[in-house]
């Protein structure tokens, strides 16, 4: 991997501790703290105007916080903006090509202000097209190209330079499913590589099974971050197990077994919380006992999306409380 | 400073005029009326007139311009003289007139056409700094209007020695006050044009918004150029030297303080007013 950087490891690839943004009075960030892992994909989860571009861009210093510390790579970008802005590759929200130049022309236009050696140039462009699929249209101008080849080619762009780390703001934004997949399938395999990515989308299903890390953010502050599955223990520490049954009998009655805390209807069937995944089997006997046929048993895995509710939610709900605490 | 990176984003810009048919073809239009069209009627009128009274008038006012002028002014007959002092004098602000008016529409586009064109954010998030930026946006405005007035250039002084040349006794163009005009003079005025105008490109919310109030810098500024392009052709060489020096003077310390008017928030569209 060919950086300017020292290949000396930080603690995180970035760090935004609060950081705050205004935009003439309107408050885009307030006190932001983002954390993302070396060698991980963080993403950044959040509705939009939660603040999630803005934090891209303080982090490569295209844009310079009112308040907090930045470090991207261990640099200030205020400081080290140029060293910072080389080791990392963006793609934005749209896809910002020149729509009148070819696709080799806009590849080579980052690589030379990239400073990609002149000699190395051509091959790296075709190793990037033939990565990300678009090798046929690389003659072709961009501008007749599909939105898909258009996120393509700036992905292609984004790594040309081996940055350490990639920013990816809303990636799939206006890709087909089918486009849309392949390009999450792209991104993970920069990972593999060694890459450190941070993604922003309000996509949760795209984040299931990508981030590494989460940060959900909303009105420019970070709500919770960690590991998925740690914020999932956190939200649900409970084990839980969907059961359904032929013919959809009621199943309240699985309440009263040791080990069950309660149940929770479903559209299909009941959702049993446990004290321990060890009680399923006494589940699964007591209902056979009871005569009825279970036609489904799965443990239940909460999605990123439900947890996103769920911080969503609590976030409300500790805001709505805190006036009366004041208060008292 | 990393002129490489400069270079680069001269070349790319460039590159894009280059491609862009609905841009060079009027702009080759205008090149060809300033230069070829007009000359050509006017030149060819007067000297296929032969010696009627309107040559006559025309080579009478001749008596009215500066004495080191009339002392510069060939030929024995009267539309001899007439079309030299034509070619020579009345002509001399065009050259300055179209390449400013071509550079400062491309100048006008440069940096806010980045931002509407959604662009400016890959710039943003380049390692290129923002005065490189600037200076590659100012090159690839200079160039346009500079590469299509040499060549004008080149196709008037061919008329003229093909028309006039006949009629006082050879070629005889460019004279020494038009080489300095072309590569002394003018290129002082173009950079004062297009370091003022970037400066608005990088300002304003719309291309359209930094076409209009470009208008309203380079309207006076030509009419000054057009002055001082007259002035250098009518004086002697240290005239012209002296106007050129002071145009280049003003153009660079238009250009370092317009250096600064590129931020990057500003190329994103976020900072305050834009």
């Amino acid at each position: 991997m060919v950086t300017s950087l020292p290949n000396s490891p930080v603690e995180s690839a970035v760090s935004l501790r609060g950081v705050a943004k205004s935009f003439n009075g309107v408050v885009a960030l307030d006190d932001l703290e983002v954390i993302a892992p070396d060698g991980r994909i963080t993403v950044l989860l959040g509705p939009n105007g939660a603040g999630k571009t803005t934090a891209i861009r303080i982090v490569t210093g295209a844009m310079s916080p009112d308040g907090g510390t930045v470090r991207t790579l261990g640099l200030d970008p205020a400081t080290d903006g140029e060293e910072v802005r080389r080791a990392c590759g963006v793609v934005s929200a749209k896809p910002a090509l020149y729509d009148r130049l070819s696709g080799t022309d806009n590849l080579r236009y980052a690589a030379e202000l990239h400073g990609v050696d002149e000699r190395i140039i051509d091959a790296r462009i075709h190793a990037a097209a033939g990565r990300f699929g678009i090798s046929h249209a690389l003659d072709a101008q961009v501008g007749g190209f599909s939105t898909g080849m258009k996120t393509r080619l700036a992905l292609a762009r984004s790594v040309l330079h081996e940055p350490r780390l990639l920013l990816f703001d809303e990636p799939t934004s206006g890709l087909d499913p089918e486009s849309a997949q392949a390009v999450l399938q792209l991104i993970r395999e920069m990972t593999d590589d060694g890459h450190t990515v941070v993604m922003c989308t309000h996509h949760l299903v795209e984040a299931e099974g990508l981030a590494d890390h989460v940060v959900v953010l909303d009105a420019g502050t970070d709500l919770v971050s960690g590991r998925p599955e740690d914020l999932i223990r956190r939200y649900w520490p409970e084990d839980r197990v969907d059961v359904a049954t032929e013919g959809g009998a009621p199943l309240d009655d699985l309440a009263v077994i040791a080990g069950v805390r309660r149940t929770e209807p479903l559209t299909a069937g009941v959702r049993v919380v446990l004290e321990d995944p060890s009680v399923t089997p006494d589940v699964v006997e007591a209902l056979v006992r009871a005569g009825h046929r279970v036609t489904r048993i799965v443990p239940h895995e909460p999605t990123l999306e439900e947890l996103y509710f769920a911080v969503r939610r609590s976030s409300r709900d500790l805001g709505e409380s805190l006036p009366e605490e004041v208060g008292r | 400073m990393n002129w490489s990176r400069t270079l680069t984003v001269a070349r790319t810009d460039v590159r894009q005029l280059v491609l862009a048919k609905d841009f060079w073809m009027p702009m080759g239009i205008l090149g060809s009326i300033f230069f070829v069209v007009v000359p050509l009627i006017l030149l060819l009128s007067i000297t296929s007139l032969g010696d009627v009274a309107a040559v006559q008038n025309i080579a009478d006012t001749l008596d009215l311009l500066p004495q080191q002028a009339q002392e510069q002014i060939r030929g024995d007959t009267p539309q001899g003289r007439t079309s030299y002092a034509l070619a020579v004098f009345l002509f001399a602000p065009m050259a300055v007139v179209v390449p400013l008016t071509i550079s400062t529409a491309v100048g006008a586009a440069s940096l806010v056409g980045e931002r509407e064109r959604g662009t400016g954010e890959f710039l943003a998030h380049s390692p290129a700094g923002t005065k490189e930026i600037y200076l590659g946006k100012l090159l690839a405005s200079l160039l346009p209007g500079y590469f299509t007035t040499m060549v004008g250039f080149t196709a008037y002084s061919l008329i003229v020695n093909l028309i006039v040349g006949p009629e006082v006794g050879g070629w005889f163009f460019p004279t020494t006050q038009w080489w300095l005009l072309m590569l002394w003079v003018l290129p002082g005025f173009l950079l004062i044009g297009l370091s003022l105008v970037l400066r608005l490109s990088g300002r304003v919310r719309s291309t359209a918004a930094a076409q209009q109030a470009s208008g309203l810098i380079t309207l006076p500024l030509i009419a000054v150029s057009y002055a001082q392009a007259s002035g250098a052709i009518y004086g002697t060489p240290t005239t012209t030297i002296v106007i050129g020096a002071i145009a280049w003077s003003i153009g660079v310390a238009s250009t370092w303080r317009g250096m600064s008017a590129v931020k990057r928030q500003r190329l994103l569209g976020v900072a305050d007013g834009v």
